[in-house]
């Protein structure tokens, strides 16, 4: 059952920057801080050939992934066209300077 | 509040682009509707003669779809011609009444074919070529008629001949010129393209003028008279005499036009709320005829009916090329020549290959190709941006491959390649899956052929064939961008060289000061400019600008190589690639206790750690630090490694100390950022065993001192580095090779090798910025020894000054 885990804080991320967060199982999930401190959370694996995203470089809402240079939507986990494939996402959220995931 | 209301007269290349290009920039900003006089959605004009030729269909060359117009909230007319243009009122009126008011207009309506004033230009079965209508009737007469007689031996009329020759016709081409394609090619090429058409069975009549066409019985055309009294039978008469800019609608609105709709160089005509772009324009006097051009108005005129009032067009140079299977011709410029001008010429007939390259004062200014048209997009590339050529003067006229500058050398006759080569070597692209893409999804630019088939998007060797490619298939249309003025991605119009002028001239020292200063269509940048940006201001600004760790691609933010598998490798610095039994000690220590799965030695002389997890860094740092060893900076677009040979300490043949000079250069470097990566090798005599000839920097020693060579390459291609200067001590060594690396820091542009700087400034430049002015050459030196003067090891001050949160996972609790 999925509820509700206390992350980090959200300085703890840097803006423009990620973390990890390792799970005992289903892999690792990369969650994302903008300019804006928008906090999102994908699946820490780019659905071209797994590469890790969060080590890449982010931008708007977007990420670019440091293997091949795709980018994925950090609001849904879709590669930007041309490029098609999509990676999972979760929901997280910021409560009083707290990141929040829902795993 | 309604959107303001943005109507386009002519749903063609030129305006349809436009409103793409608006779209792109300011989505959502107008409510736009277009008006098409034909029954069609907007198509690639230019590929009719593949069309007629049967080598495509219709649907192939549509470029958006009726869904596009759809998805886009844009309100179609087709097949609705509009009569005339209220000013007044701010509307437009179609022919069968439809109105529509508008706060901006854009009119794109193209040209039409000139129709010769002779009797019978009325006839049934004679026709200009302009539309899918032409070439329908073309195909139609072709199967039912025999004799075709093209008018007029230009681009389109040559193209119309090939088609109707391919559907079975028997063609005439009738030209009043001396030869053919005369506005294109010189007396020489034009003779040998007129051989290759008349061996595919074209006839020509040349200096020939047509003075009637005969009706027949049926009351089509039957016959052409000529002056002069001969007579040949012609069923079908296409006028490719010609075009004519369609003004007529703009004019009678009051609208001021002199042969073409006047427009100043935003695109607007004169009346501030209408704007023109396309063929119906004329800009400083010139209607462009050619697509190119059309594209770069198009970007113009967007960006100012987006409000943002930045760009300005301001003419352009055009090459061309013809689009007839099995023939290769490209002219660009001025290929006439003249009494100021120099030639280059290489002509043989018997090969059928002929070039000539037109030279005035040391610069490209023009060209004709015919044969082998290889090189025409590079050729075209030097001659719009202006590079002295008189360094590379001697094998010009044999192409890149000889000057030196193209990937997999001898494999660049794009045309001639067959489907199934490979061209991109790292994403595996196939010259048939990137002219596929090209056709399908209508592109007409290097980058938009990166993003769709990744060719090239890696490590870009293939480009230039990659841009070949794209010359061939869409001739005209193709026009790289002067590589001064080639924006440095999607968020910005501004090139590299502006960019850092800004930074410089502006006194710039953050990324958020040049998205501001610069106006940077995205809030933050993407992957390509931050890096570049963050690279700019540091150069510019040592000790002054920050650093920003989110600009930087991870391997430089890790301090280590990421792998495939998400791993990271590392490598300690070994000072001129010499290390001890304690350091290697050391090294197999950390190995074991990180349980390193692979140990390998590089290329440069040095020792991978390969498979190192993320978290562990930070303490494989501490222990290799605790050694006395640093970081090799084997990640960077830095400094990487000195290579060099045993030189004199040891060998019998050594002239000098290698392995000292070697490592007094890499410890002068150490840390220094570049704008890609920079290698050095030291050898101790001739016999170059560290290969210094295909180094960023090498230095050889010979009896009386050292010779520097700069801009060599071993990789993506190799380029052997070209004689700099000779050299008598090791401070000599250090002053000018530090000063040549300066200049590369100060002018190169981001990703660009020292090779790919050299080639795109000329060693001329560099020899006179380093060798004739020594007053210069000790500032560059001075400059840079500031710039590196507290340089640190970036695992030391990773694991003690920043927060090394990012190498720590959060661990989550199922």
């Amino acid at each position: 059952m999925s509820n509700w885990k206390l992350i980090c804080k959200l300085d703890d991320i840097p803006q423009l920057g990620s973390r990890v967060v390792q799970r005992q199982s289903g892999g690792d999930i990369a969650i994302f801080r903008n300019a804006e401190d928008e906090v999102f959370a994908l699946h820490d694996k780019c659905p071209h050939k797994a590469g890790p995203l969060s080590q890449g470089i982010v931008h708007g809402r977007k990420v670019t992934c440091p293997l091949h240079g795709w980018n994925i939507g950090l609001e849904d986990g879709h590669a930007v066209a041309p490029d098609v494939g999509s990676c999972g996402k979760f929901e997280v959220k910021v409560e009083a300077g707290d990141v929040y995931l829902l795993a | 509040m309604s959107k303001p209301r943005l109507v386009l007269i002519g749903n063609g290349m030129a305006g349809v682009r436009t409103v793409e290009e608006l779209l792109k920039i300011k989505p959502d900003h107008y409510d736009i509707t277009i008006f098409g006089a034909e029954p069609h959605p907007n198509y690639n004009r230019i590929l009719l003669s593949p069309v007629l030729a049967g080598e495509m269909g219709v649907k192939d060359i549509i470029l958006n779809e009726l869904d596009w117009y759809a998805e886009n909230k844009i309100t179609l007319h087709t097949g609705k011609q509009i009569k005339t243009i209220d000013r007044v009122n701010r509307k437009v009126v179609a022919e069968d009444g439809t109105e529509e008011y508008y706060d901006r207009l854009l009119i794109a309506t193209g040209s039409t074919p000139f129709m010769l004033p002779i009797p019978g230009n009325d006839l049934p079965g004679v026709i200009g070529y302009r539309d899918i209508k032409d070439t329908d009737e073309m195909i139609d007469a072709a199967a039912r008629h025999k004799h075709a007689v093209v008018i007029g031996g230009g681009l389109l009329g040559l193209e119309a001949a090939n088609g109707l020759k391919l559907r079975g016709m028997d063609v005439t081409v009738v030209h009043i010129g001396p030869w053919l394609l005369e506005r294109q090619l010189d007396e020489v090429a034009g003779k040998m393209l007129q051989k290759s058409l008349e061996d595919k069975g074209l006839k020509f009549l040349l200096e020939t003028q047509t003075e009637a066409l005969i009706q027949g019985e049926s009351g089509r055309v039957a016959a052409i008279r000529f002056k002069g009294g001969m007579q040949i039978p012609a069923d079908l008469v296409v006028m490719a005499a010609g075009i004519r800019p369609n003004y007529t609608l703009a004019e009678k609105s009051g609208i001021y036009c002199n042969r073409g709709i006047v427009v100043n160089d935003t695109m607007q005509t004169y009346d501030p709320k209408v704007y023109a772009v396309g063929e119906c324009v004329s800009h400083r006097g010139i209607a462009y005829g050619l697509v190119a051009p059309l594209f770069e108005q198009a970007k113009v005129a967007a960006n100012h009916l987006a409000g943002y009032g930045i760009g300005r067009y301001t003419g352009s140079v055009t090459s061309t090329k013809l689009k007839v299977t099995g023939i290769d011709l490209f002219s660009a410029g001025d290929y006439m020549g003249g009494k100021d001008t120099e030639e280059i010429v290489l002509n043989d007939p018997h090969g059928g290959v002929y070039k000539k390259l037109v030279i005035k004062d040391n610069k490209l200014v023009g060209g004709v190709m015919y044969g082998d048209t290889a090189d025409g997009p590079w050729y075209f590339q030097l001659l719009k941006d202006q590079r002295d050529i008189h360094d590379i003067r001697d094998s010009l006229i044999f192409g890149q491959n000889l000057v030196g500058d193209v990937g997999h050398a001898g494999n660049s006759k794009a045309a001639e390649m067959a489907d199934s080569a490979e061209v991109c070597g790292c994403n595996g692209v196939t010259k048939g899956t990137i002219v596929q893409a090209i056709k399908a999804k209508g592109l007409f630019t290097l980058d938009e052929v990166k993003k769709h088939t990744k060719a090239a998007s890696s490590c870009g060797s293939c480009a230039g064939l990659v841009e070949q490619i794209l010359a061939s298939t869409i001739g005209g249309a193709y026009t790289p961008a002067a590589v001064d003025s080639k924006p440095v991605c999607g968020c910005t119009d501004h090139s590299h060289k502006k960019v850092r002028e800004a930074i410089f001239g502006q006194h710039l020292t953050s990324k958020e000061a040049v998205f501001k200063a610069l106006e940077w269509k995205t809030p933050n940048g993407c992957d390509k400019c931050r890096p570049a940006v963050n690279y700019y201001l540091i150069s510019s600004w040592p000790h002054e600008a920050k650093d920003d760790p989110q600009s930087r691609f991870i391997n430089e933010r890790a301090h280590a190589n990421i792998q495939k598998d998400g791993t990271y490798s590392v490598v300690p610095r070994m000072w001129g690639g010499l290390t001890t039994p304690a350091e290697l000690r050391a090294i197999a220590d950390a190995a074991e206790k990180y349980k390193v799965p692979t140990v390998k030695v590089t290329g440069g002389q040095r020792i991978d750690l390969l498979g190192v997890k993320k978290e562990d860094l930070p303490a494989m740092w501490a222990d290799l630090n605790a050694a006395g060893m640093v970081s090799g900076h084997a990640y960077g677009k830095s400094i990487r490694t000195v290579k060099t040979c045993v030189g004199a300490e040891h060998c019998r043949f050594g002239t000098q100390l290698a392995m000292s000079m070697g490592v007094k250069l890499e410890k002068m470097l150490f840390d220094m950022y570049a704008p890609h990566k920079v290698k050095l090798a030291v050898s101790g005599c001739p016999r170059n065993c560290a290969e210094a000839g295909i180094k960023d920097v090498g230095v050889i020693g010979v009896d009386s001192g050292y010779e520097l060579y700069i801009g060599g390459n071993g990789g993506i291609k190799t380029e052997v580095a070209q004689f700099l200067c000779k050299v008598k001590s090791d401070e000599e060594v250090m002053e000018y090779s530090g000063a040549f690396l300066q200049l590369y820091r100060e002018e190169g542009w981001y990703l660009e090798r020292t090779c790919h700087y050299m080639d795109r400034v000329g060693l001329d430049t560099i020899k006179s910025k380093i060798l004739e002015d020594e007053e210069g050459r000790k500032a560059y030196y001075a400059r840079l020894l500031d710039s590196l003067k507290d340089a640190k090891d970036p695992w030391a001050t990773s694991r003690e000054e920043q927060p090394i949160k990012q190498f720590i996972p959060i661990k989550l609790e199922a």
